[in-house]
């Protein structure tokens, strides 16, 4: 029962990511790839994204600090770190991200700016809440497979 | 082994294809290695692009397709994949998160056999294998409408048209082949690895490089076919295919330094001061310096623009000192890489063939007084190639021998020998090959010294040939008031010199090739202004020894950014005395009159030498 209603929880808790905008298909592709030799692949590859992401994040924050601001170096530190989100489907992110890189071509160091703390923000969320469903997930089993979203 | 492809087991197929993937993002090389593994494919990652070539370089034969992210820290993709198709004609896919229209056709104009979007699907992993497939069948059929010319059937007319149509008597042949490959050439000749038993990739030394250069700039580019390269070569092995999959490559080169030298040369008074950074700078830079504008530089103004060292001017204006040196070659480009480097200044990098040949053609050209700089085109990394095969035509017209220097960074793996003179490090070997490129100098320049007579550049001998007094006048350096004989073996520097480890060889051309340059110098005269542009121009030359005998060497003098202003001071200076290298900055204004040549042999910084060219 614990388990059934774990597992429930764990479902629940996934397709809410989808539904809520926080996840697109590329981590159902990451769900695909997870099989017996790599029981908690998905995991892996979120962990290695936050802990690449924080370097990337720093990066650009400092870049933006310093004036007058170099916008063409924070497109592409921008630009890689959209590459990067879009390794775990993290869509608000990477929104975000997209953003980042209209103001930052507009030369709008302001938009970056306020585009930059909104994208932490939704970095931050997303890490919270997949670490809050994976968590769920080894308590419900390895049984727990995902399902297809609609 | 040609993994399981060469002969496809059809019910393992396409299981056992041997990917390199190259991302800088360590997320995403653990997805692709996964995807890839899933679709039972043998996978190694590599994150940088750098150690990727050196990869594919140690197993020539380990792996059957590329698959590369385009933004890198190291090495930009495009020239990577530029390389991995020079050197290693392997179909390469790009990936990027950036879909955007322009930067695709970058990609495929780069090369590319596709370009992916990410996030990339599995489905799009699986189906990768049809390019390495479509590859192998393309060179069957060359291999097998090769022979059927070449046999009896020599439907189409005559070897002539074999030669320069052969790619389209392929087609005919094969009519199979629906592909509609605009243009056969490419198409064939990208396969044209076909060994004879469609296994072996051909790998194009430095060596085999310089041979081919030569042969072509002995025909002349414009009656160039690849039977005639094939007989002039004299390499028993070699098959006509793979000459002309070759000569494809390096027209595309050629054409993309062209790109670069015409942007470059506006440079003329050697925009390329900063050759840091790309890597063909070094090269074309020249171009610039050759202008020479200078005066006597005359022959040196080799216009290379961009990338290639647009030799200018023959000599026939011998500027007063007779500008023999060799014109530094399109020293390095800046940045205008060919392809990917080159023109990105990678143009010509990505050409990895280095071509010499574009100096071969460069040389050509610089006989009749300023070989068109189109020549020069390919040249921006490659240039280091043609310097040496320069040599042999340049003899003075200025351009020749400076080049040779340059090639041996990229691919070239020109083994020392090559002519050092050539260093091409003009503003090339800054870029990137920070790393590589400076022990290169270090190693080179010690062995300049010893080099003195002639380095013989390993490849095709390529030294002999033209090195015979490359008027370096051209080297010029930029700007004219310095003629910085800057020689640094840029090796590396455009195009991020492909791996390192052939940079490594380049230097040690290059090394030698300036040593080489310097006796050349010496006869030649060649008036570096020692105003070396720091940083750029390294004076590989460094030591003095060499001058005398190098008499043919040319002087490579690449300016990679500098040099373009050759100042033609140095026309009349004389080599003299190569001091080191830190000496030439110093001595600008001496310069002249003896060709001091001095080399600063800065290892770390690649200097170009500007001033290359001194006239005799």
């Amino acid at each position: 029962m614990d388990k059934n209603q774990s597992r429930r929880q764990v479902r629940l808790m996934r397709q809410s990511l989808f539904d809520q905008g926080f996840l697109d298909e590329q981590f159902i592709q990451l769900e695909e790839l997870q099989d017996d030799s790599n029981p908690n692949f998905v995991e892996e590859i979120a962990t290695s994204y936050y802990r690449d992401s924080y370097r990337s994040l720093q990066a650009i924050e400092l870049a933006l600090e310093k004036t007058p601001r170099d916008f063409s170096k924070l497109d592409s530190y921008m630009h890689q770190f959209k590459g990067s989100s879009s390794s775990i489907g993290a869509k608000k992110v990477k929104a975000e991200c997209q953003q980042f890189r209209e103001y930052c071509n507009a030369g709008n160091g302001e938009g970056c700016m306020r585009t930059f703390q909104a994208l932490k923000k939704e970095h931050a969320t997303l890490k919270k809440r997949l670490e809050a469903y994976f968590q769920m997930a080894r308590q419900a089993g390895p049984i727990e497979a995902a399902c297809r979203p609609k | 082994m040609e993994s399981s492809f060469s002969s496809p087991r059809n019910d393992s197929f396409p299981a056992g294809l041997r990917v390199l993937v190259v991302d800088d993002d360590p997320t995403w090389l653990k997805i692709l290695e996964k995807m890839l593994k899933k679709c039972s494919y043998e996978v190694t990652t590599c994150g940088l692009a750098r150690d990727a070539l050196n990869l594919l370089r140690e197993k020539k034969d380990g792996y059957d397709i590329v698959v590369s992210d385009v933004n890198m820290p190291d090495m930009d993709g495009f020239k990577l994949l530029e390389h991995v198709g020079l050197e290693m004609d392997l179909p390469v896919i790009m990936m990027s998160v950036d879909g955007e229209t322009s930067r695709v056709m970058k990609g495929v104009q780069h090369g590319a056999c596709d370009y992916l979007l990410k996030p990339i699907r599995m489905k799009e992993l699986r189906n990768i294998w049809q390019h390495v497939f479509r590859k192998k069948i393309h060179e069957i059929r060359d291999i097998e409408s090769h022979e059927s010319i070449e046999g009896i059937q020599l439907i189409r007319n005559g070897s002539d048209q074999y030669d320069e149509g052969y790619f389209f008597s392929a087609e005919d042949l094969t009519s199979s082949r629906k592909r509609k490959d605009v243009d056969n050439k490419y198409d064939d000749k990208d396969f044209s690895d076909c060994s004879s038993a469609k296994k072996a990739r051909v790998v194009w030394s430095v060596d085999l490089h310089q041979k081919f250069v030569k042969a072509v700039h002995q025909i002349g580019f414009d009656k160039v076919g690849p039977k005639k390269i094939l007989d002039l070569m004299n390499v028993p092995w070699l098959t006509r295919e793979n000459v002309a999959s070759h000569l494809q490559k390096y027209r595309l080169y050629l054409s993309r330094l062209q790109k670069e030298n015409d942007i470059k040369s506006s440079f003329g008074g050697t925009k390329h001061s900063d050759y840091s950074s790309k890597d063909l700078q070094g090269i074309l830079s020249v171009q610039n310096s050759i202008n020479i504008q200078q005066n006597d530089v005359a022959h040196g103004s080799y216009r290379f623009s961009g990338n290639n060292l647009v030799a200018q001017n023959a000599d026939p204006k011998s500027n007063e000192g007779d500008i023999k040196g060799i014109v530094s070659e399109p020293v390095a480009e800046p940045k205008k890489g060919t392809t990917g480097n080159i023109p990105d200044s990678q143009k010509t990098r990505s050409s990895q063939m280095d071509f010499n040949s574009s100096y071969a053609e460069t040389q050509k050209g610089l006989v009749g007084n300023v070989p068109d700089s189109q020549k020069i085109r390919s040249s921006q990394m490659r240039v280091n190639h043609s310097f040496a095969s320069v040599e042999s035509e340049v003899n003075l017209t200025a351009f020749d021998s400076t080049i040779p220097a340059t090639y041996s960074w990229n691919k070239i793996q020109l083994e020392k020998e090559h002519k050092p003179l050539i260093q091409l490090n003009n503003g090339f070997s800054k870029p990137q090959l920070p790393g590589p490129q400076h022990h290169f100098q270090a190693d080179q320049l010690q062995s300049i010294p010893s080099i003195s007579s002639r380095p013989s550049i390993p490849g095709g001998d390529v030294t002999g040939s033209s090195k015979s007094k490359p008027s370096y006048s051209e080297y010029t350096n930029h700007h004219g008031s310095h003629v910085s004989p800057t020689i640094s073996p840029t090796i590396s520097a455009t195009d991020s010199f492909p791996g390192q480890t052939k940079s490594c060889v380049v230097d040690h051309q290059l090394s030698e090739t300036i040593s080489t340059s310097t006796s050349n110098m010496k006869n030649q005269g060649i008036n570096l202004s020692t105003d070396l542009e720091s940083a750029q121009r390294n004076l590989i030359l460094g030591s003095t020894s060499p001058f005398a005998s190098l008499d043919d060497e040319f002087q490579i003098c690449w300016y990679q950014g500098d040099c373009y202003g050759m100042n033609l001071e140095l026309q009349n200076v004389e080599f003299s005395e190569y001091t080191d290298p830190t000496h030439v900055t110093e001595v600008p204004a001496h310069l002249y009159d003896a060709l001091r040549f001095e080399y600063p042999c800065d290892p770390s910084e690649y200097s170009v030498l500007d001033q290359g060219l001194f006239i005799a």
